[in-house]
C-alpha cells in the first residue's frame, strides 16, 4: 500500500464519512443483488473512482469498512486491475495500445512520438493535469491499427501528423 | 450465402440494429420458439445436433457444455448462472466488439436461449472495461429488450425469468480465462481456479455456471429458427456454421468477414483482405490471436480455417482473427513484443508463468539488441517447453504464451541465429517504414 499524503487521514471514524451519500448509495445498490458484500469490491472501487478520479488510501479504507473486509484484501484487488488507479491521474487518460497488431503497424515508433508530443513518459501526467499516458493491451480494433483510447474515445489509424488534432479535442 | 451473424448489420447499412430492425429481420423468433414450444433438454439437444463449437478459441461443443449443468433437484438450492464472456482481450481479436456494437440484440437473444436451456435465472455479460461503444449499445438494448418483456419476469408471457446484468471489467487479460473471470465477477483478484470442478458443476459463487463467448451465443438464435441441419450445412468442412474471420497487418483491406466455417486462409487473405500491400511480402501469420502458433505461407495458405485443420498443422484456429507478419517485421522483435504482453498479463499465481515469462522476454530483448548467444536460443526452446507444459501451471496462460514462441523458433530460426551472428538486428534500418 502506498503511503498516504500528509493531508489524508488513514485511520479514525471520519474515514467512512469520506464517501459521499451518492457513492454509498451506488455501492449499496450493487451489494443488494450480490450474495455477499465483498463481491461488490470491484464495483465499489470503480464507483468511488468515477467520483474522485482515483482511489486514495483514505478512500480504500472507507470502502473496505463499508464492505466489511480488510483494506489489505481490498488493495490486493485494487492493484490487480488496469483500470483502477491508486495514484492521481490527469483529466484524460491516454491509453496507447502496445499489443501485436498495433506493433506490426508501427506502435513502437508511435509511442515515442506520443511521448514527445505530450512531453511525458508512460505512467506520467502532464504538469497541467490534462493527460496521463499509459500503455494498454489490445483495444480490439486491430483492422484500424495503431489505436489508442483518450478518455472514453477510441481513436484509430493513429498517425503522428494527427496528434495535434486528436489531443486538441480534450481540454 | 447465409450470414446469420451479420446479415442484419448489412441490411441496416452498417448502422446499429435497434430492436425494431432486429425483430423485422426475424429477431427474437428463435428465443420465442425455444421458450414457448421446447423443453430445455430439447434446446440442448438441438444445439448439440447443430455441432456448435465455442468461438472464444477453445472450440468446446456448446451443447455438451450446457448438458453438464445439473437440472432439477440435482442442481441443489440457489441460482444458476449464465455468463457471457465479452472480455475480448486476445491481441489481434476484434470480432466481439463488432457484434456487440452493431447487433446487441443478437447477443441478448442468445443469452436468453442459453439461460433457458441450463435453467439459469441470472445472467451476466462480462464486458471488457475499455469497450465503451459496446457498453452503450448493450445498455440501451438490454433496456429495450426488458421493455418488451424479452428479459425480466415472465419472458414471452411464460414462466421463465431472467435477470441480465452488464459487468464492466476492471481490466486484465487473464479475465478471459473462464474461472479467472468468475473470480473477477465475485469481486476478487482474477486468478484462475484449479479445475476440476469445472464451472458447470461449481462456478460463480460455487453454483452451476456456464461461460460462453459472445460469438458463440450469437450463433444460437438462428439455430433455433432454422434448425441443426441448416447450421451444419453452412460449414464447408467438418465444423458447422459461419465464422467471423478477421485480418490485421499490412494488407490492402484489413477487416472482418462472416464466411463459411472452413474458408481457406488463402481466400481470407487474398480475396477478402485484398492481399498484401504493395511492396510487402507475407512471411508468417498467427491464425487466431497472439496465443496461437505461427503458420507460414509456404505450407499453410490452402488450409481451411476450422478447428481440426489448423490443429493438425500444429496451431489453433483460436479466435479466427489472424495477425499477419510481413517481411519488414523482425520475427525476434515481434516475439519480444508477444512475450512482453504475456509476461505483463500473467496473474502471478504460478511460478513458471510469473518468473518464466519475464525471463523469456529478457532473453528475446538481449537477442534483438545484439547481446544474445546461441545458448540463449536453446534456453528459449527448452525452458519455453517447460514453462508451457500443461500441468505445470493452473491455467493455459503460459502454454498460450509459448505457442507463438516455439513456432517462431521453428519457422524463423535463421533470423534468431543471424541476430547472434551479426550482433545486431538485421531489420533495424528497415523498421517503421510503413
Amino acid at each position: 500500500m502506498t503511503t498516504a499524503g500528509a493531508n489524508e487521514a488513514v485511520s479514525g471514524a471520519d474515514l467512512v464519512e469520506t464517501l459521499s451519500e451518492s457513492e454509498v448509495a451506488k455501492i449499496e445498490a450493487e451489494c443488494a443483488h450480490l450474495p455477499d458484500r465483498q463481491s461488490a469490491a470491484i464495483d465499489a472501487l470503480m464507483i468511488v473512482q468515477e467520483h474522485r478520479g482515483w482511489v486514495s488510501d483514505a478512500s480504500l479504507f472507507a470502502i473496505a469498512r463499508l464492505l466489511g473486509m480488510s483494506a489489505e484484501a481490498l488493495d490486493a484487488v485494487a492493484t490487480f486491475y488496469n483500470r483502477i488507479y491508486r495514484q492521481p491521474v490527469g483529466r484524460h487518460v491516454v491509453m496507447l495500445c502496445d499489443s501485436v497488431s498495433c506493433y506490426v503497424m508501427g506502435a513502437d515508433r508511435l509511442a515515442e512520438q506520443v511521448k514527445a508530443h505530450l512531453g511525458i513518459d508512460f505512467g506520467e501526467t502532464t504538469p497541467d493535469d490534462r493527460f496521463t499516458l499509459l500503455p494498454i493491451v489490445c483495444l480490439g480494433a486491430c483492422d484500424r491499427a495503431p489505436t489508442m483510447l483518450v478518455g472514453e474515445e477510441l481513436v484509430t489509424d493513429v498517425e503522428a501528423g494527427r496528434l495535434d488534432d486528436i489531443f486538441a479535442r480534450f481540454e | 450465402m447465409d450470414k446469420p451473424l451479420t446479415e442484419r448489420i448489412g441490411q441496416n447499412g452498417g448502422q446499429v440494429v435497434d430492436i425494431d430492425a432486429y425483430e423485422a429481420g426475424g429477431g427474437y423468433a428463435g428465443a420465442r420458439r425455444a421458450l414457448t414450444t421446447m423443453t430445455p433438454e430439447e434446446v440442448i439437444d438441438l444445439v448439440k445436433d447443430a455441432n456448435l463449437r465455442g468461438r472464444g478459441g477453445a472450440g468446446f461443443p456448446t451443447g455438451v457444455k450446457w448438458g453438464f449443468v445439473p437440472q432439477g433437484d440435482a442442481a441443489g438450492t440457489g441460482p444458476k448462472y449464465l455468463v457471457c464472456n465479452a472480455d475480448e482481450m486476445e491481441p489481434g481479436t476484434f470480432k466481439d466488439r463488432y457484434l456487440m456494437t452493431f447487433d446487441p440484440h443478437l447477443l441478448i437473444e442468445g443469452v436468453v436461449v442459453a439461460a433457458y436451456a441450463i435453467g439459469a435465472e441470472r445472467a451476466y455479460v462480462f464486458l471488457r472495461g475499455e469497450y465503451f461503444e459496446p457498453f452503450r449499445a448493450l445498455e440501451g438494448a438490454i433496456a429495450d429488450a426488458a421493455g418488451r418483456k424479452y428479459l425480466g419476469d415472465g419472458i414471452f408471457g411464460g414462466e421463465f425469468n431472467l435477470d441480465l446484468r452488464l459487468h464492466r471489467s476492471a481490466g486484465r487479460y487473464i479475465c478471459g480465462e473462464e474461472t479467472a473471470l468468475l473470480n473477477a465477477l465475485e469481486g476478487k483478484r482474477a486468478q484462475p481456479r484449479l479445475k476440476p470442478p469445472f464451472p458447470p458443476a461449481s462456478g460463480a459463487w460455487g453454483r452451476p455456471t456456464v461461460v460462453n463467448n459472445v460469438e458463440t451465443l450469437c450463433c444460437v438464435p438462428a439455430i433455433l429458427r432454422n434448425g441443426a441441419d441448416w447450421f451444419r450445412d453452412l460449414g464447408l468442412t467438418d465444423d458447422a456454421g459461419t465464422k467471423i474471420y478477421g485480418v490485421s497487418g499490412r494488407v490492402n483491406n484489413p477487416g472482418l468477414w462472416e464466411l463459411p466455417m472452413g474458408t481457406t486462409i488463402r481466400e481470407i487473405i487474398e480475396t477478402h483482405a485484398a492481399g498484401m500491400r504493395n511492396g510487402y511480402k507475407l512471411r508468417g501469420l498467427l491464425p487466431g490471436g497472439a496465443s496461437t502458433d505461427f503458420l507460414v505461407p509456404e505450407e499453410h495458405l490452402d488450409l481451411p480455417m476450422d478447428y481440426g485443420s489448423i490443429a493438425a498443422a500444429g496451431s489453433r484456429m483460436g479466435t479466427g482473427t489472424m495477425i499477419l507478419m510481413d517481411d519488414s517485421i523482425c520475427p525476434v522483435d515481434m516475439s519480444r513484443n508477444l512475450q512482453h504482453f504475456f509476461a505483463q498479463e500473467s496473474c502471478g499465481f504460478c511460478t513458471p508463468c510469473r518468473e518464466g515469462l519475464p525471463w523469456l522476454e529478457e532473453l528475446l530483448t538481449d537477442i534483438e539488441e545484439g547481446r544474445g548467444t546461441l545458448e540463449d536460443i536453446d534456453i528459449l526452446e527448452k525452458n519455453g517447453a517447460f514453462i508451457g507444459a500443461p500441468g505445470n501451471t493452473f491455467c493455459l496462460h503460459a502454454a498460450g504464451a509459448i505457442e507463438p514462441l516455439q513456432s517462431a523458433l521453428k519457422y524463423f530460426r535463421d533470423d534468431f541465429e543471424a541476430h547472434v551472428r551479426e550482433g545486431r538486428c538485421p531489420y533495424r534500418e528497415r523498421k517503421g517504414d510503413g
